[in-house]
């Protein structure tokens, strides 16, 4: 994709993102906030392509490295949110 | 480039994760969203192996198998009140890996990359290294190993802007200069905007935290999303671009529910008085003046309340009184008492920590109420009982014009008939502006740990009962 389009990408990803995320309650902005936390582990796309086609040693390892922030990243962010989701119950 | 099967399948995930932020506008499905996110960032991990024929490299399963083992102790082991530096930790983590994958793309290929790649690159590596930094501040005043006050030093304002417009001039030139200054540059880059990271971080006070973790959350999407530039990659320009979406309506909400401007915010000022100079209005009468045993006995207000609104604030949290709070909601609720919480927006070191802390101790949603919601509500109230709060319900913020909460929306617990207020001293908040409520009449004043002060409460209220039901 040319840079254009991924300019528009991101106009349009960050307009939508904050139509829908004005909707989510207070209540439960912590686990929004932990749960935008494991999106941002997005880069571990990045991380795996530049570790795996990296032909120097340096900037391969740079490139593991990526991997095991972002993946703490994706799995904690997912995880402690799902924990916390789930602790909200209904008196009902 | 052309856009191919990639972009494709690209476009449905991020569409499967904005399908799972939608959910997360409803309490019951929230759950349901969070987890459709996850399964979708699985499908793009496969899809990016299977794009790149990497599936069978061995070495990036054991890296994912090694963030992920991490990534799950720490989701499993946190403790809810512990969850604003578990969040900041995990912004920082996502700051980093961005500046980690600018900086290896920069080392490997930046010959052939365009300058537009190249600029991106640069870009990431800030922004990812200054939330890397930054977050560990954060990480550190919020656990205490790093001094929660404000740090401030004179000159910090000129110190800021060389450091931005040497890490401009400098990204600049690495964006047109040969492979190797690149190299060289891009790590002056890195140790500079590590330095601002820290420098950002430190003049932000312990109860302005709520502010830097929401812009940090913001720095790691955006981080995420300028990386995706670099690397050509529309999922992480799309995705990245929502989370700082997300990161910055949180800032905005916090600084509105504070009522400070971001700018104050970010240099620590605050137009505060200091502690120690005469504030707030002349209705607050100096502490020590004021009668300690009132004729209003607390347990016998909340045993007769047929109304109870409870107001926790970070007191509550630090005094680990939940569990308490818990006892005394199921006891006057079992008396037939209609017993809600207020929660005001900056309830807590994060936006939304208080919700979670009364979930955490079984608080059922619906009875944790916001403060649009709840404020008209106290005029019909027997009891408002707050623990461990005082900025969001100082009267002041509407009358005390020329004080630094003067505006900030607050708790009307005022208005309530009866006020029992269970607060570890009557000093003023972190704002340092007197709490005129403590004057009122109809105000009792437990000072005091409030789990120790709750558990005095239970058994009084309790043998009130066993009393009244005696004869």
């Amino acid at each position: 994709m040319g840079f254009l389009a991924l300019v528009g990408v991101f106009l349009i990803s960050a307009a939508v993102g904050y139509r829908l995320i004005s909707n989510v309650p207070s209540l439960l902005h912590t686990p929004l906030m932990s749960g935008m936390n494991a999106l941002s582990g997005v880069t571990v796309l990045g991380a795996l392509v530049a570790a795996a086609l990296a032909l120097r040693s340096g900037s391969r390892a740079l490139g593991i490295a990526a991997i095991v922030l972002a993946t703490v990243n994706v799995v904690g962010g997912f995880l402690v949110t799902d924990r916390m989701l789930r602790m909200f119950k209904s008196g009902k | 480039m052309t856009f191919g099967i990639y972009e494709i399948a690209g476009i449905a995930v991020i569409l499967a994760v904005l399908a799972g932020i939608r959910l997360l506008s409803s309490v019951k499905r929230a759950a349901l969203g969070n987890r459709l996110g996850a399964v979708a960032m699985l499908a793009a991990i496969a899809l990016v192996l299977w794009h790149n024929g990497i599936v069978d490299s061995t070495t990036l399963y054991i890296a994912m198998g090694a963030g992920a083992l991490v990534g799950a102790l720490l989701a499993f082991r946190v403790r809810m009140i512990r969850m604003p530096q578990m969040v900041a930790l995990l912004n920082g983590l996502g700051g980093g890996a961005s500046l980690l994958v600018a900086l290896s793309v920069i080392l490997e290929s930046h010959d052939t990359m365009e300058l537009s790649a190249r600029l991106s690159g640069q870009l990431a590596l800030v922004i990812g290294a200054v939330t890397l930094s930054g977050s560990l501040v954060a990480a550190g005043k919020l656990e205490g190993t790093l001094p929660q006050r404000p740090v401030r030093f004179r000159g910090a304002g000129a110190v800021s802007i060389a450091l931005l417009a040497a890490l401009g001039a400098l990204a600049a030139y690495a964006t047109f200069a040969d492979a190797q200054a690149a190299a060289v540059i891009s790590f002056v880059v890195l140790a500079l905007a590590l330095g601002f990271g820290v420098h950002f971080t430190l003049p932000i006070g312990g109860a302005d935290m709520p502010v830097a973790i929401s812009l940090l959350n913001s720095y790691s999407g955006l981080a995420a999303s300028i990386c995706g530039f670099a690397i050509n990659d529309i999922l992480l320009v799309s995705i990245g671009a929502v989370v700082g979406a997300a990161g910055l309506i949180l800032t905005r909400i916090m600084c509105r529910a504070m009522n400070r401007s971001l700018a104050d915010v970010l240099t620590g000022s605050t137009g505060r008085p200091s502690a120690s100079s005469p504030s707030g209005q002349a209705a607050g009468a100096p502490a020590a003046a004021r009668d300690e045993a009132r004729e209003t006995d607390p347990a016998a207000v909340l045993a007769s309340a047929a109304s109870v609104i409870i107001i926790p604030g970070y007191g509550m949290a630090l005094a680990q009184a939940q569990t308490q709070v818990r006892e005394l909601y199921d006891l006057l609720e079992a008396r037939g008492a209609n017993v809600r919480f207020a929660i005001h927006p900056v309830a807590g070191r994060m936006p939304g920590h208080m919700n979670v802390l009364l979930a955490e101790v079984d608080i059922p949603y619906e009875r944790l109420v916001e403060m649009e919601s709840i404020n008209s509500e106290f005029a019909a109230t027997d009891a408002a009982l707050i623990i461990g709060a005082c900025d969001v319900v100082n009267p002041a913020a509407n009358s005390a014009e020329g004080t630094p909460i003067y505006g900030m929306p607050v708790l009307r617990a005022e208005d309530a008939r009866n006020i029992i207020v269970c607060n570890m001293n009557r000093k003023p908040g972190y704002s340092g502006v007197e709490n005129t409520l403590y004057g009122r009449p109809n105000v009792c004043f437990i000072e005091g740990n409030a789990a120790e002060t709750l558990t005095g409460l239970i058994e009084r209220i309790g043998k009130d009962a066993a009393g009244a039901a005696a004869p």
